[in-house]
């Protein structure tokens, strides 16, 4: 299983989509995945993949309109973390 | 309606991270000394630190022997201590008639949120003990702060508590208002009580990730979010009647109440359903919009309540919204939860009756969603006859209440 694939299995199981809609250029607004199913799909990511995300509700600096700008953002997590090991 | 009888506030009382009564209170409303500091907690031999509008320097003492404030979790004492407060500032003396008279309805978010959390980490953390405390039901159920203050002021008619998370204080009093206008009782001590900035309620709403990293700074450029705080405050009402009758100091008439339902998100605001609140509490004493000269605001700093409370404003008020002043007290006390309309009420009152409007402090310039005046940063003198005080609760329940300048 690809990091993609594995990422988009949480954003599924957590904000409850059909897995087989979930691709990276699909809006969050057409899922109907709402700004709360994203705090609780954001913690779950965190918590499966041992990463921190600068998510605030509030903020601008990191909005989510697509599956991709998710997966851009855990990514980009995950490569910090493993940099930050070697 | 026409023979409805009007009800006034003749007694205060507040125990806040501005102030431990009113004229503290009042001192730092108007001077923009906000209260917002941080709280840390030790969790795995680190300390994890949040910003929290605490009340500091809360004496229990002087409102309370030690062996009854060990019956009670901190919001039960800081809601007697407002009440009290309350009771002594309208010059009442509640006799056994007066006091059966005499109704006391209050509202908090949570309840007993340290006690909870105490008993929790005895019970389940390391080393833990195999017992709670004997009296940890009692502490913590919701109701304790209506019932402790009818027992600490000997109130004996009718005594409930009101939960509706942030609105709670604005619905509890909103329905006394009501209950008085129908005759149901003669005066009532009303209000709201709040203390949960303990680590477990504070890690809850960061997870909500709505929460600023440092200060409060409602419907200003680079807000972040909520700051949680704590407190009480209390007020006697009474018929206009009955507190002329007794030579009773009128702060404030308390004129209307509406309030309403979205139906819609958990935590996202709905414009129409805050709409439809304010709506209700000008209908409620037949007021006009261009009647309002000044809105305390729900007001919490996040991006999306900030930007929906300006749009129900324009709705409502159309293009009165620009002449009037609106300003969130939340940006010093925090946001108190169940006692935040209370605090609020007693900022509004404070208003009214000084034609002062409060600050917004941390503002630091204009949101382009955001483009009403705010009152930033510095209290204003202004003539203010009439001003509302809005909550709105997750779960998309919305209160309002109007009050007005001493008749």
């Amino acid at each position: 299983m690809t990091q993609v694939d594995e990422i988009l299995d949480i954003v599924a199981q957590k904000a409850m989509v059909d897995r087989s809609k979930l691709t990276p250029d699909a809006k969050l607004s057409d899922l109907n995945i709402s700004s709360l199913d994203m705090v609780e799909v954001i913690f779950a990511l965190e918590d499966k993949l041992g990463i921190e995300m600068p998510f605030n509700a509030n903020t601008n600096s990191q909005e989510f309109k697509t599956l991709g700008d998710v997966i851009g953002a855990v990514e980009k997590q995950l490569a910090a973390k493993s940099g930050g090991k070697t | 309606m026409q023979n409805q009888p009007r009800i006034v506030i003749t007694g205060m009382g507040v125990v806040s991270p501005i102030g431990l009564d009113v004229p503290a209170f009042k001192k730092n409303l108007f001077a923009g000394n906000g209260g917002i500091d941080s709280v840390g907690f030790p969790y795995r031999s680190k300390e994890v630190r949040f910003p929290a509008a605490a009340v500091k320097g809360f004496d229990v003492s002087k409102y309370m022997d030690a062996k009854k404030a060990n019956l009670l979790d901190r919001f039960s004492q800081l809601a007697v201590a407002a009440a009290k407060q309350a009771l002594d500032d309208s010059g009442l003396t509640l006799t056994p008639e007066l006091a059966e008279r005499t109704a006391v309805i209050t509202g908090t978010g949570v309840g007993g949120q340290n006690t909870l959390e105490d008993s929790y980490m005895k019970l389940l953390g390391d080393g833990g003990s195999p017992r709670v405390h004997p009296f940890t039901i009692p502490r913590l159920m919701a109701n304790a702060g209506s019932s402790q203050i009818s027992m600490a002021l000997g109130i004996t008619g009718p005594g409930f508590t009101v939960a509706s998370a942030c609105a709670s204080a604005i619905h509890a009093m909103g329905v006394t208002l009501h209950m008085l206008r129908s005759g149901l009782f003669d005066r009532a001590i009303t209000g709201g009580a709040e203390s949960c900035l303990t680590f477990g309620t504070l890690k809850g709403w960061e997870a909500l990730r709505v929460m600023a990293p440092d200060v409060c700074r409602p419907f200003s450029a680079e807000r972040a979010g909520m700051v949680l705080g704590e407190g009480a405050a209390m007020f006697m009402l009474e018929t206009l009647e009955s507190a002329q009758a007794r030579g009773a100091k009128i702060y404030a008439e308390f004129a209307g109440f509406g309030m309403s339902s979205d139906a819609k998100d958990l935590t996202t605001p709905d414009l129409d359903g805050a709409a439809r609140a304010v709506v209700n509490a000008l209908k409620d004493c037949r007021l006009k919009p261009e009647d309002i000269d000044y809105i305390n605001a729900h007001g919490t700093g996040t991006r999306i309540n900030d930007l929906t409370e300006t749009a129900v404003v324009k709705q409502v008020f159309g293009k009165h919204a620009k002449k009037l002043a609106l300003s969130s007290s939340k940006s010093m006390f925090g946001h108190a939860l169940g006692a935040a309309g209370a605090l609020e009420m007693l900022a509004t009152v404070l208003a009214v009756r000084e034609d002062k409007a409060p600050p917004t402090i941390n503002y630091l310039g204009p949101d382009p969603e955001c483009d009403l005046d705010y009152v930033p940063n510095e209290a204003r003198s202004m003539p203010i006859r009439i001003a509302l005080n809005n909550s709105f609760a997750f779960g998309g329940l919305n209160a309002v209440v109007v009050v007005k300048k001493a008749p």
